[in-house]
């Protein structure tokens, strides 16, 4: 028991140094878009209960990686992946696997905010309805209110939760989309440049957001800030052309990486 | 100074940079508002032709929803109306000799000299006694008579009694009155004798017949007979209930063919061979469908003949591919977002289909709908080559009777030889078809705006 506290408590320490347990593990991951490889043997693990950002330039494949963790490459008719992808050991791509579920487990979040053309509550509540996991209207009024307060939204909608999600401010659309992602209690959420969209205010609520999320999610963040990398982010994975250079601790990424183009990458020197 | 001679090139660069861009400005400003010039000139003349087509329309068709009326007492000659009285149930008797009896009385009661008694009620009402009975009957509708028969089997009590009464006055005196015909004619070319026109013209003065709306047109069916009293009822019920065909089987096997095409089924050859075909069925020639629909359904399904079940197969056929093109275009402009927002959270394709991609289509595929059956209410041809031009004088009681249709019924009267008097029916046939569109697309409007509303 005591043994256990420790070797916690010793995890928690040096959680950002290396990768804990890993949630997900990726192994040779190649991906194609029709003739075109994206993606070229990717070896990536993703820490439980940590954020894990990828950042690289433009068209390198950090969207494409995301959205094989949650299989939302299956939608695109062209794109094919081989290798393997694993949520707590099991593969991803087993065909006994229910992507359904597997999207239950694996929530995202994406660029745009994408609210449905709904009420914010049954923003938030579909997730829970589809999947069941609400087994009445108080169930699932209590869900939708803890996950909008999850998402640090609930204050500013509490009188409005049944007008339009539409109408909402950009940031707090973007909110409302990480409490519909929630309100499924998945395991990992990926999330896409969520803050591209945002105003630095509403980009820092959500930056914070995510810090406290890291407490009962796996999160992976994709990101062209590298502030927004150092700051959220316990650890960085860095990809080019398809290549995932380099994974590491982030402050190790930051302060002392080992290859030479994270150096360039990381210092602004292109991308 | 040294450093004052870079600024100033800098400077002379950005005037040329300027001028240039404003001796465009005026070209461009020029483009804008002669590309707006002739967007409103477009707009002008589409309206422009509406405005005339709406107005030729209405001023022919509009006269027809009155009619020269007779108001007239009407005494119910006992000695004409030679007829038992009406038999009731007898001793022994079973119901069913009974209704025939009935029937038999009714027939009776059709038969008798109704044509006599108007002339004479007529007669009385102008005093004259020389004129003749056929001039004096020429200025009532023929069919008027079975207005009177009607009035006398509901309460054959009427016997002997003198009751005030609405008549319809002849096709051929609302000409006349009306002024549809050249009153400068010789005798011979005028559809009315000289005496008969003289007496319309003294009951109009007199206000014995008035211009009266006529109810009719809505309540009757076609006749030939007695053109005066022709109606678009059995047209309008026939045209009711293929729209009613239509609207239950294109609209789901439309919406769910476009949905399962462009939604769930595979993309490949056959696909794309589908795809094809329904964009060509949709161009072809509406005849076409007719022909189709009298080899498919009347000769092989040996469905009855003038039907509006056929019609409304027929018609289901032609508008299916514009309800299919239009819904798939509806559901093709959904943005991605939408979609990948549903799938990300778990939900199966079914589920993002129906639970977010279909309502915000809603709008489109109603509008999709409405030109379809717009399309359809307003198709002749293939009508025709099922029999719907049958001359019909019944309302229909379900589709599977034999009924006209609307347009069918406008195109028969265009026809009719009666040319003066059916050139202001066929117009106010086309305005109450328009009526009919327009009413639909205000419902299509109502709802979208509610649909839309709603999110
Ligand atoms: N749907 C697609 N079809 C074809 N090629 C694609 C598709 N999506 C991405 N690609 C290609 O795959 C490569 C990686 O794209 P990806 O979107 O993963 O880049 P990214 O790192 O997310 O870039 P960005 O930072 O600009 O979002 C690019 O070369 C891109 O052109
Ligand atoms: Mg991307």
């Amino acid at each position: 028991m005591n043994q256990m506290t420790e070797i916690a408590l010793e995890n928690a320490i040096t959680s950002a140094a290396r990768p804990l347990d890993a949630k997900m593990r990726g192994r040779d991951v190649n991906v194609f878009y029709g003739a075109k490889q994206a993606l070229f043997d990717v070896n990536l693990d993703i820490g439980e209960r940590q954020v894990t950002a990828l950042i690289g330039p433009s068209g390198c494949g950090k969207s494409t990686f995301l959205r094989c963790l949650n299989r939302m490459n299956d939608t695109i008719d062209i794109a094919r992946i081989d290798g393997s992808i694993t949520l707590d050991g099991q593969d991803i791509y087993d065909p006994k696997i229910d992507v359904v579920e597997l999207r239950a487990r694996v929530g995202m979040v994406f660029q745009k905010p994408n609210p449905f053309p709904k009420s914010i509550f049954e923003n938030v509540a579909y997730g829970p309805k589809i999947h069941g996991l609400a087994s009445n209207k108080t169930d699932l009024e209590e869900i939708v209110v803890t996950s909008l307060k999850k998402a640090s939204l609930y204050e500013e909608v509490k009188d409005r939760l049944h007008e339009p999600g539409t109408g909402l401010s950009g940031g707090q659309q973007q909110r409302l989309c990480i409490a519909r992602a929630i309100a499924v209690s998945p395991e990992v959420i990926l999330m896409d440049e969520p803050c591209s969209a945002l105003d630095p205010i509403a980009t820092a609520k959500i930056e914070e957001l995510i810090d406290e999320l890291r407490a009962n999610f796996t999160i992976v963040i994709v990101t062209h800030s590298m502030q927004q990398a150092a700051r959220v982010s316990q650890r960085t994975a860095f990809f080019h052309l398809g290549v995932l250079v380099e994974e590491g601790a982030t402050e190790q990424i930051f302060t002392a990486p080992s290859d030479k183009r994270t150096q360039d990458y990381v210092t602004g020197r292109f991308g | 100074m040294a450093n004052q001679s870079p600024v100033s090139t800098e400077q002379a660069e950005n005037q040329a940079r300027l001028s240039r861009i404003r001796s465009g400005l005026a070209r461009r400003h020029g483009r804008e508002r002669r590309f707006r010039l002739y967007g409103l000139l477009a707009i002008g003349a589409a309206l422009a032709f509406v405005v005339i087509l709406f107005s030729m329309i209405l001023s022919k068709g509009l006269p027809a929803f009155t009619q020269a009326t007779l108001t007239i007492p009407i005494t119910f000659d006992a000695e004409l109306l030679d007829i038992d009285p009406r038999p009731t149930l007898q001793d022994g008797q079973s119901p069913a000799d009974l209704r025939a009896a009935d029937l038999r009385w009714q027939r009776d009661a059709t038969m008798l000299n109704w044509n006599s008694i108007i002339e004479q009620s007529v007669r009385e009402l102008t005093g004259d006694t020389q004129i003749a009975p056929r001039d004096l009957q020429s200025i009532i509708d023929n069919g008027e008579r079975f207005k009177l028969r009607d009035a006398f089997v509901a309460n054959p009590a009427l016997a002997g009694q003198t009751v005030e009464m609405q008549l319809l006055a002849s096709a051929n005196a609302d000409n006349w009155l009306k002024g549809n015909i050249n009153r400068d004619l010789p005798d011979a070319q005028q559809q009315l004798s000289a005496d008969a026109r003289a007496l319309a013209d003294r009951l109009y003065e007199d206000g014995q017949i008035r211009m009266a709306f006529a109810w009719h047109i809505f309540t009757n069916v076609d006749s030939r007979s007695a053109p005066a009293s022709a109606g678009l009822a059995g047209a309008f019920m026939g045209s009711l209930y293929m729209m009613l065909v239509v609207i239950v089987l294109a609209v789901p096997i439309g919406v769910a063919s476009a949905i399962y095409l462009e939604e769930f089924a595979p993309k490949n050859r056959l696909t794309d061979l589908i795809e094809v075909n329904i964009n060509n069925l949709a161009a072809v020639p509406s005849i076409v469908f007719g022909l189709l629909g009298a080899a498919v359904f009347i000769n092989y399904f040996r469905l009855p003949l003038s039907a509006p079940i056929v019609g409304g197969l027929v018609l289901t056929l032609m508008t299916l591919p514009t309800i299919i093109i239009a819904t798939r275009s509806a559901l093709r402009a959904v943005p991605p977002s939408l979609r990948q927002a549903a799938l990300g959270l778990g939900a199966s394709r079914t589920q993002m289909v129906f639970h977010h991609v279909l309502p915000v289509t809603y709008p489109g595929i109603l509008t999709a709908t409405i030109i379809g059956v717009a399309q359809a209410l307003g198709e002749t041809a293939p009508l025709l080559l099922i029999g719907m031009n049958a001359f019909v004088a019944a309302v229909p009681g379900s589709p599977f009777d034999q009924s006209s249709a609307l347009p069918v019924q406008i195109y028969l009267w265009q026809g009719n030889e009666n040319r003066n008097f059916f050139e202001a029916r066929t117009s106010a046939a086309i305005i109450v078809l328009l009526a009919l569109m327009i009413s639909l697309n205000a419902v299509a409007i109502f709802l979208r705006s509610r649909l839309e509303r709603r999110r």
